[in-house]
């Protein structure tokens, strides 16, 4: 079966309560959405009703491993705000941040377009917040995966696969690309936070997570993180899907790194699926790598691989790069997002040949890279040294999303999707997924929607009971396919009954 | 432990190498990027939080994922 890598992304954005004697992020978090939802509710003109997140699909403890894998015991908080949005997004509290979980997109570009989106509705939750609270105080949001103090949360993404592809072939594919990637996606840290590390023994490097990851497969997200997750949850027709949640890479701000991430991750799982992988590639410690890697800005230290030979993080990505390309050229492009997938392959070489050149060369397409730059600069010009807390708050800051205090939006960087796009994607979901039909379902019937989630739609008809419409398949209720439906249906009694027909 | 072969590249289209290049200091983008870079140090004290070292002392995010 040939599975279209539908894919999405998840951030939690780091959040500080500015002005305040005390804070907490907890109600800090409820106070941002909630401000920004109220702020939608109130606007002129505006149909929408608040819609909550339905948690009939949450399973979070299932282990994609089966028996032996363990439940660890999370509960999903179904008491703090969690609102679905008309763009098919998932705006919450989840632990003590905000997170964005972003519609389902089909490829890279849109994963881009709809990333960027969630930032502009943590920009504009920051300003409803600040009409709200008193002179003097501000919520404001980072996009950022660690406080340099030892604590992380994540950005998390998810493709979808094919069930019939074993979890252990998953794993095997997935590894070396987690661990060689951040060379163009890491988001890039002053310091280290690894246990046992002085923080300042490792003055800058690649990666904003890799300190955080001690396992090589695992159930776990908080603790103990593994470089696989094995988090079990398709939202979809199980016996046909997986989807694979990765947990291990940065929040990106320069959109190509976004761009990357989404698009080469996607193309090496549909080697996996196609089973194309090459079996020399395998890593021999893939954990101590992960942080050799993020810690190498040369990108020139040799890996050790399973097979007793060695190979640096560079050799492994052009290997992967050479793989995917041939795959595209023989099987086609049609389940990795069509011409975006060439365009992924085209910037994957460029990006490649850059950081081979000279590594700190794409300064507006990778994040950690035009970090690096900046804050050397400024510790060359001011004597400083990299424990300096001002190349520390540079640092925090360059995530920061307030347009006055954004380091990121000083860099230059390549954008490759334009305001106004973005803008769009605030309201509107996309139109090639199930994301289409959610976010139709909350634009036109937002009043008569009780919950909705991942992959159903509760109604009230005003009957005696409520009506799930379910939304199994990912790659349904698309634009194409029930545009028409919706703009012929005045209620929602009339879709459900064309739906039933 | 044997060193890797590295992959054929050689098939690749030159055209392809160009961007490489690009941003190198000493081409015209790669200066122009670090005349930008320039011209922000020059600003960047303004952008920076007033007390850097509070800020960052107090930045402190418990509770992910």
């Amino acid at each position: 079966m040939v599975v279209p890598k539908i894919c999405g992304l998840e951030t939690e954005y780091g959040i500080t309560h500015r002005g305040a004697e005390e804070s907490n992020p907890i109600t800090a978090s409820s106070l941002l959405i909630n401000a920004y939802l109220s702020g939608l509710q109130h606007a002129p003109g505006s149909p929408i009703a608040r819609v909550e997140w339905d948690f009939e699909d949450e399973m979070p403890g299932r282990d994609a491993r089966g028996v032996g894998g363990g439940d660890i015991g999370y509960e999903p908080e179904t008491h703090l705000v969690n609102a679905v949005l008309t763009n098919g997004s998932r705006y919450y509290v989840d632990h003590a941040h905000p997170e964005i979980s972003g519609p389902e997109c089909a490829d890279a570009r849109s994963a881009v377009v709809w990333d960027r989106a969630a930032d502009v509705i943590a920009q504009r939750s920051m300003e409803a917040a600040r009409a709200l609270l008193p002179e003097g105080q501000e919520l404001v949001v980072y996009k950022n995966n660690s406080d340099g103090k030892g604590n992380s949360y994540g950005c998390h993404e998810n493709y979808l696969m094919d069930r019939a592809t074993p979890f252990g072939r998953i794993v095997h594919g997935a590894t070396p690309h987690f661990v060689t990637r951040q060379i163009f996606c890491g988001a890039g840290k002053v310091g280290t936070e690894a246990a046992g590390l002085e923080r300042f023994s490792v003055p800058f490097q690649l990666s904003q997570r890799a300190d955080f990851f001690e396992e090589e497969v695992g159930l776990e997200t908080t603790l103990k993180r593994p470089i696989v997750n094995t988090r079990d949850e398709p939202h979809a027709d199980a016996r046909h899907y997986r989807r694979l949640h990765v947990i291990v890479g940065d929040a990106n701000l320069a959109e190509v790194a976004t761009f990357l991430k989404v698009g080469t991750t996607a193309l090496v799982l549909a080697l996996v699926e196609h089973d194309l992988f090459p079996d020399d590639l395998a890593l021999a410690a893939p954990v101590q790598a992960i942080r050799a890697v993020s810690c190498d800005l040369s990108l020139r230290r040799p890996l050790r691989l399973a097979d007793g030979t060695s190979a640096t993080a560079l050799d492994l990505q052009w290997e992967l790069l050479e793989r995917c390309a041939k795959y595209c050229h023989d099987v086609g492009t049609e389940a990795v997002g069509g011409a975006v997938a060439d365009e992924v392959l085209a910037r994957w070489e460029t990006v490649l040949t850059q950081l081979e050149t000279e590594p700190l060369s794409p300064a507006t397409t990778v994040d950690w890279v035009a970090k690096y730059r900046l804050l050397d600069a400024y510790r060359s010009r001011n004597g400083c040294d990299w424990n300096d807390s001002r190349l520390q708050a540079l640092d925090l800051q360059y995530h920061d999303l307030r347009p006055e205090r954004s380091v990121a939006d000083r860099l230059s960087l390549e954008r490759l999707v334009d305001a106004e796009e973005v803008r769009w994607a605030t309201e509107n979901p996309p139109p090639d997924t199930r994301a289409y039909f959610r976010g139709r379902c909350l634009q036109q019937f937002a009043s008569h929607v009780v919950a909705a989630n991942w992959d159903s739609v509760v109604f009230d008809l005003g009957g005696e009971t409520l009506r799930r419409v379910p939304m199994m398949e990912p790659a349904r209720g698309t634009r194409q396919h029930v545009a028409s439906l919706f703009d012929e249906c005045p209620t929602p009694a009339d879709l459900i009954g064309r739906l039933q027909q | 432990m044997a060193e890797r072969e590295r992959i054929q590249k050689a098939s690749r289209p030159s055209s392809e190498q160009e961007p490489a290049t690009e941003a190198h200091s000493g081409s015209p983008s790669g200066e122009k990027l670090k005349a930008e870079l320039d011209d922000l140090l020059d600003e960047i004290d303004e952008v920076l939080e007033t007390n850097a070292e509070e800020f960052v002392n107090s930045y402190i995010q418990k509770g992910g994922q």
